[in-house]
């Protein structure tokens, strides 16, 4: 990003940028030093599928229409200053018809930048400019960002594998300490969303580091400093322990490598000259090191144990980031780690933005990252120069944008995990392990025809959708890429982030549920065999019973269009329930601890309540979900069906599960009992995920569990129970069962094609033997 | 690795001894010359024992040493290009392990160390004696020249015990005048007058200081100083810098007090004159000691013998120096220290009304206090613009603020008053005394206070002569 000319026109489209500016409502502007952040809100409409009945008909067992639904989401997008006012033209043009919406109104700004702009701004868009302290713009933006985004806070370890650790969800964000470093630093002390108190700073800070850095060595810009950083060699400026030691100063434990005076070598003057690449490292070493002492001597002195650092001095700058982590280690001696923020660039525009929106009390809603719409974080790997190259739709000329869509009903996190601070979805964490890294990105890469043509198909009858479905596949293509350079890109990478990714650039060109026919034919198929099977359930007994059931929930989870192998199967047509049985592995399984929950079953009082979460649709819901709620129903306990709550793959919905439930009533009067009894319900979960974040449920299903004291969790399928969930541990009995339907994954887990696994785990949750 | 110099909570037992100089066993005592050597990153420090006793004594190759030493020692005031005697340091009158005579203080660049080894070679110093006593990084890096080249055994003690030693040992002999605060006048009419150096009058001074003068009440303030100084007493016991007379003629440079350029430029958190207050340091516990070389140590001491290293930092007088080196091409500290002296910050740093147009009255930040360093040099009009002058000024200012930042937080962490700060980087420095008293001051609301010491960087040096010698404890 060495922009050696400082031309104030963008040559670029900038509509890839200011997305859907057409329908922006409010906006507001945060303007720093170096960098503007514009952000706004806008409407967006979304196609949504509609399952509905027709009374009375004998017809299928549910239709499917679309309709439109408004979403809000918020954008924020960020570019060198110098561009403000030709982006402020654009702005202007793109809101020809609705110019209406700002005239007369106000633009909230804020950052260092918002005195010098005011005028300009007023002049450009004829609003009222309203000035927003920065630094509660900062903490506003933080605590947003914190409660709302999963992984916004990392740990950096230079070298680590990986160098970022994500620090998935915060349950408990309060206090921290805030360093925000733009050109001074302020430390703030932050105890709660209303109350926080600057509690130091220090005059060091990004503009000391740019300024005597150009000073020292006649660079003309902050990322040019920063790239003779990477070159440079502190160690011939700065006098370390052992240039007066000789070696370690072990009295203190100084070893021979720490600096014991900055700069201190500059000063022999024998004639040689410094380079400036040294020079310049150790100016960034000398900053790092004084705002990281600086940061744990004013946390300790506050017993706060959270810090993140922020603002422009850092923006994800790798050695940067090593410096203050390694800074903050040393003199806490390991206790505190450094945290920073992913999105730390926007913190004051995503603040300001709120404060301008205090009336859409961004508090009532739940609130998710587009990763279609966001640039993700720059590749450490990469020089400034290859950045552009990569992605030149985001990178070029510096902007970078972040999309966050407002959930349509708030989540939570589900109240049977053991412990929801420590959980962690994710089974497998692809930033470490290279090989299966490799592999899904390669797997999901090469699938991405198969979905387009689904996608094609599922709307044929459209003008546009082959240019639709191709933007999908270049958008997709392009995250890939982009994961594949860096994978830390957009917080931890996993096989769940690749599936929700896939999933949001399909609606986001519009393709909200591309396997709506195809499920809707297969629930019909398997609603047909449903009254054949019960009966045959029905004439056993003992454990034959159970074990014919759970084979079934087995045998229907091989119903996949996820699974690559298993598509080859399905597309060949003919492939029966029968046959899915036959495919399974013969006992015992690959995880095999059905004798113990049989043993549970037959042994241990009724469960009071089992939450399932359900997987695919067809043989898998109808033949193999439904005879094992069945089962639970006639021993007494209560069942809360869970279906995601928006289409992923095959997965069936919460509409779709209302509706097949309704039908299965009909055929069976146990379930129709139940269900009028209310021992039998459907909730949606949430998600629209094939694997399953139990930090991020349906706030009416975390209620539903704890109304009905719900004792025994089941995780159906290999996304809710092998990718994600499978080190889960749950305050109640679980029950994760999948057909392992990837041969690499199998394999990887020591075993075949249709390996089985059924795991049963008993409650974590230890009652103290002192409470009676 | 990058860091900054580590802190070590563990505290620390000084391994000095509670020898008094009246407990001396004579006969145990090192033959002379008495030296005592702080070799730190950038400065060698020399404490040196001139024996009064010694004249008349003819014929004896010692004494003869004796006086050869003293002759090139005490008979110059500066020794080759770069070694100086603080001549205005010198204690004279001194008792040492029953000997009389006066402690020397000399000081050389470390870089000149081949330099000094081949002296005392010349001067024969290890024909009398065969080892001599050290402290500092350079006690260990130097250990083998001294050993090859000039047969002297190195004694080496640990330099923060010789720190603490030497400021107990210099403030005990010397308690009268040794350590002092700076108090802003409150009003231009104020008369000032001085004492020099007279000791009879400055003893008189400190022992006349009310009780209350000290801050172990733990409510004085700075305005303490120049409400006693309104007084009649007080204001004959404060020594104005402005009138402060330059006690030697090596240093032209060492008060700066007097300097017509040495103007505020809106700061006004300094300007006017300042008040120098002698500050009785007799029972100074506990106290947080700020040592600023080349890099900075902060010490805490709870007593005598028992102190601890709470933190430090790689910013120091050797970053002041460096940057300035680079920025503007002086060469050595009285040059950039001078500098300083006459340029003016505001053009490089960005202050808090650059960015807000006024105060950032939300977090109560002053519109004048500088937001951030050298700030402006982003601009490239503004690096055109700024001078040399300018550049040293807000180095200085950066470096000063840092360390007194650093302190601060230390002192509020430990729970310690009184903040004493020593190190060559105080040499000739008086703007970055008083930038550290103001901010001592400011930040903390008045409830800390800087002190600083006459012998500011000799400590070290002074302290391992007492180790070598097993004296000097005051009692």
């Amino acid at each position: 990003m060495a922009h050696k000319s400082y031309a104030k026109s963008i040559d670029l489209p900038p509509e890839q940028f200011f997305r859907n500016l057409k329908n922006a409502k409010r906006f507001a502007i945060d303007i720093g030093g170096s960098l503007a952040k514009v952000s706004y809100s806008s409407d967006w409409q979304r196609r949504a599928p509609v399952v509905y009945d027709e009374p009375d008909s004998e017809g299928p067992i549910y239709n499917v229409s679309e309709k439109e639904e408004t979403m809000v989401r918020l954008h924020f997008v960020k570019f060198e200053t110098k561009y403000i006012e030709s982006c402020l033209d654009f702005i202007l043009a793109n809101l020809i018809d609705s110019k209406e919406f700002i005239r007369d109104k106000i633009i909230k700004v804020t950052g260092g930048g918002a005195y010098k702009y005011k005028d300009l701004i007023t002049r450009k868009l004829g609003v009222q400019v309203d000035k927003e302290d920065e630094i509660e713009c900062l903490i506003c933006g933080c605590n947003f960002l914190l409660k709302n985004i999963p992984d916004e806070a990392f740990v950096y370890q230079r070298h680590g594998n990986p160098d970022y650790s994500f620090q998935g969800v915060d349950q408990d964000v309060f206090p921290y300490l805030l360093v925000n470093i733009g050109s001074g630093v302020s430390l703030v002390k932050v105890e709660s969303d209303n109350k926080f108190e600057r509690i130091g700073g220090t005059s060091t800070g990004g503009g000391t580091f740019w300024g005597l850095g150009c000073l020292l060595t006649q660079a003309k810009s902050f990322d040019e400093l920063l790239e003779l950083a990477e070159a440079g060699d502190h160690r011939s400026v700065d006098m370390l322990v052992k240039d007066i030691y000789g070696g370690d100063y072990s009295n203190l434990g100084l070893q021979a490598d720490v600096i014991a005076s900055s700069f201190g070598k500059a000063t022999r003057l024998d004639g040689e000259s410094f380079r400036k690449e040294d020079i310049v490292r150790s100016l960034l070493f000398c900053i790092s090191n004084d705002i990281g002492q600086i940061a744990y001597l004013q946390a300790r002195l506050h017993k706060l144990t959270k810090i993140y650092f922020g603002g422009y001095f850092i923006r994800g700058h790798p050695l940067t980031m090593h410096t203050i982590a390694f800074a903050i280690n040393y003199w806490s001696k390991g206790e505190i780690q450094a945290l920073f923020l992913r999105h730390e660039g926007y913190l004051g525009a995503v603040g300001a933005f709120l404060k301008g929106a205090e009336e859409e009390d961004a508090e009532k809603y739940s609130w998710g990252e587009n990763m279609a719409g966001s640039s993700g974080l720059a590749s450490p790997k990469s020089s400034f120069t290859e950045i552009n190259h990569q992605d030149p739709g985001f990178f070029a000329h510096g902007f970078d944008m972040l999309e966050i869509d407002r959930l349509d009903r708030p989540v939570m996190a589900c109240p049977l995990l053991l412990d929801p601070s420590s959980y962690v979805p994710d089974t497998v964490d692809l930033m470490h392990d290279k090989d299966a890294r490799e592999y899904w990105l390669k797997c999901f890469a090469d699938s991405v025809d198969k979905t387009v043509a689904l996608a094609i198909k599922s709307q044929s009858e459209e003008e546009d959708v082959e240019e639709r479905a191709k933007k999908f596949k270049d958008k997709y293509l392009a995250k890939i890429l982009t994961l594949s350079t860096n994978p830390c890109a957009y917080g931890s990478l996993t096989v769940r982030s690749l599936l929700d990714t896939s999933s949001q650039c399909l609606a986001e060109f519009n393709f909200p549920d591309p396997y709506s026919q195809q499920k809707q034919q297969e629930n019909e198929t398997a609603l047909k065999q449903l009254p054949a099977h019960l009966t045959l359930l029905d004439s056993q007994s003992g454990k034959d019973l159970h074990l014919s059931i759970a084979k079934g929930l087995l045998a229907g989870n091989v119903f996949d269009w996820g699974a690559q192998e298993v598509r080859k199967l399905l597309e060949a047509g003919n492939f029966s329930f029968m046959d899915a049985q036959e495919k399974l592995q013969d006992r015992p399984w690959l995880i095999d601890d059905f004798d113990s929950w049989y043993k549970r079953m037959e042994q241990e009082p009724r469960y009071q309540c089992a939450a399932i979460f359900c997987d695919n649709s067809g043989a898998d819901i109808i033949l193999g979900v439904i005879p094992f709620a069945r089962h639970l129903l006639s021993m007494g306990t209560q069942v809360i069906l869970c279906a995601n709550s928006r289409p992923t793959l095959n997965d069936v919905t919460y509409s779709e599960l209302v509706f097949l439930v309704k039908r299965v009533a009909d055929l069976c009067p146990q379930i129709k009992a139940a269900q009028d009894q209310g021992r039998l319900v459907v909730r949606e979960s949430g998600q629209g995920s094939p694997c399953l974040d139990l930090r991020f449920i349906d706030e009416a299903l975390r209620t539903e569990m704890l109304e009905r004291g719900a004792d025994l969790i089941i995780l159906e399928g290999m996304g809710r129970a092998v990718h994600t969930n499978l080190h889960a541990a749950f305050a109640c009995d679980a029950l994760k069962v999948a057909v392992l339907k990837n041969r690499w994954l199998a394999n990887r887990l020591g075993g075949d094609m249709f390996s089985v696994m059924f795991k049963f785990e008993r409650s974590r949750h230890v009652i103290s033997p002192e409470v009676t | 690795m990058a860091s900054s110099s580590a802190a070590d909570p563990a505290s620390r037992e000084s391994s000095t001894s509670q020898n008094s100089d009246s407990d001396v066993d004579v006969d145990t005592l090192p033959s002379m010359p008495w030296f005592g050597m702080d070799i730190g990153g950038t400065l060698t420090k020399l404490v040196y024992f001139e024996p009064w006793d010694v004249e008349g004594v003819e014929g004896n190759e010692e004494e003869e040493t004796l006086r050869t030493i003293r002759k090139y020692l005490t008979g110059n005031v500066a020794y080759g290009k770069t070694g100086i005697r603080d001549v205005h340091l010198e204690m004279p009158k001194q008792v040492l392990g029953g000997r009389k005579g006066s402690l020397h203080f000399i000081r050389f660049p470390t870089s000149e160390m081949a330099a000094f080894i081949e002296l005392a070679r010349a001067k024969h110093f290890s024909s009398l004696a065969s080892a001599i006593c050290a402290t500092g990084g350079g006690a260990f890096k130097f250990e083998s020249e001294f050993q090859d080249q000039v047969s002297l055994r190195l004694h080496k003690y640990d330099e923060l015990d010789c720190l603490i030693r030497g400021i107990h040992f210099i403030d005990g002999h010397n308690h009268s005048s040794e350590c002092y605060y700076l108090t802003k006048q409150r009003s231009p009419s104020q008369s000032h007058l001085h004492n020099g150096h007279a000791d009879s009058n400055q003893s008189r001074a400190s022992s006349d200081l009310p009780k209350d003068h000290s801050v172990e009440s733990g409510s004085h303030s700075v305005d303490d100083g120049s409400h006693l100084g309104s007084s009649g007493e007080q204001a004959e016991d404060s020594r104005t810098f402005s009138d402060q007379p330059a006690v030697n003629g090596i240093d032209a440079d060492s008060d700066g007090w007097d300097d017509e350029n040495d103007r505020w430029h809106g700061d006004h958190g300094f300007d006017g004159e300042w008040d120098k207050v002698p500050f009785d340091f007799r029972n100074p516990y506990p106290y947080l000691v700020v040592n600023v070389g080349s890099g900075v140590s902060i010490l805490a001491v709870y007593s005598p013998t028992k102190y601890k290293r709470v933190s430090g930092t790689s910013l120091g007088g050797g970053t002041f120096l460096g940057l300035c080196c680079l920025l503007t091409g002086c060469e050595t500290f009285e040059e950039a220290v001078e500098l300083a002296s006459r340029g003016d910050n505001h053009k490089v740093d960005r202050l808090v009304q650059d960015i807000y147009g006024g105060d950032y009255s939300r977090f109560n930040l002053k519109g004048d206090l500088v937001a951030s360093s050298f700030g402006h040099m982003m601009c490239e009009q503004r690096r055109k613009e700024a001078t040399k002058e300018d550049l040293a000024r807000a180095t200085l200012v950066t470096i000063t603020n840092n360390i007194g930042s650093i302190a601060r937080m230390c002192a509020v962490t430990e729970k310690i008053e009184r903040v004493v700060f020593v190190g060559n980087f105080l040499r000739v420095n008086t703007l970055s005394m008083k930038l550290l008293a103001y901010a001592m001051d400011y930040w903390s609301k008045g409830a800390l206070k800087a002190l600083f010491l006459e012998h500011e960087g000799y400590f070290g040096a002074t302290g391992c002569l007492m180790e070598y010698l097993k004296l000097g404890h005051p009692t």
